[in-house]
């Protein structure tokens, strides 16, 4: 097993996303969860373009970092915050 | 919203934004992207615009008539694409078959009708991710 530097960025990277998606699951205000569902789209979208999908991490950067993230606080706006 | 920095702010950044998108939309065969990508970076300029400006600005910028008009006929322009293969006796949605000039490859008008087809399929993605949003906005 000889890894490079990439293996151990995506392994790095990887690492954050366990972190990132525990994270969600604990936080009880609903708007820090989707902020740290932000940064948890952020680094998948690192990941895609480590893996040669440049395809994927644009598509991963505009739907899921920008219209979920709009879309999951538009609807805050109209029902309670506190989970 | 009443901040002022990030509404000149926006006023600055959204259109660079939204040619982006278009950019994304015609480069979808030589570069990374696609119409789903650049649509939705198209549609988002919009919903960043009816975040920021209100709701009510946002829907004098895109009435209800707009959106449903390019919602459909975006699909309509993929099939009236597709169906330029019929017309000179090709099957549907041929491109070098039904005599379509593909260039140098790598040129951005390798694709032949592929940048066209994708337009149509941008500004369909566009127009739908506009309208759940104010959907969604409008609800309350």
């Amino acid at each position: 097993m000889n890894f490079v530097v990439t293996d151990y960025w995506i392994m790095f990277l990887l690492l954050i996303l366990i972190i990132t998606s525990l994270a969600m699951y604990f936080i009880k205000d609903l708007l820090h969860a989707v902020i740290v569902y932000g940064a948890y789209t952020l680094i998948m979208a690192l990941i895609w373009l480590q893996m040669n999908t440049p395809d994927l991490a644009i598509t991963e950067a505009a739907a899921g970092i920008c219209m979920t993230v709009l879309m999951m606080i538009v609807v805050f706006r109209t029902s309670r915050r506190e989970e | 919203m009443k901040d002022f920095i990030l509404k000149r702010m926006a006023s600055i950044i959204l259109p660079f934004i939204c040619i982006y998108g278009f950019y994304v939309i015609f480069h979808g065969h030589v570069s990374p992207g696609g119409s789903f990508a650049g649509g939705i970076i198209v549609g988002l300029s919009f919903i960043a615009f009816s975040t920021i400006y209100g709701i009510e600005k946002g829907r004098k910028k895109l009435p209800e008539k707009v959106l449903v008009w390019t919602e459909s006929y975006g699909t309509l322009w993929y099939g009236i694409m597709g169906m330029v293969g019929i017309v000179k006796g090709a099957p549907f949605l041929a491109n070098k078959l039904a005599g379509v000039d593909l260039g140098i490859p790598g040129a951005l008008n390798s694709g032949g009708l592929i940048s066209f087809i994708g337009f149509g399929v941008g500004i369909r993605v566009a127009s739908t991710m506009v309208t759940l949003f104010f959907t969604m906005m409008e609800e309350e």
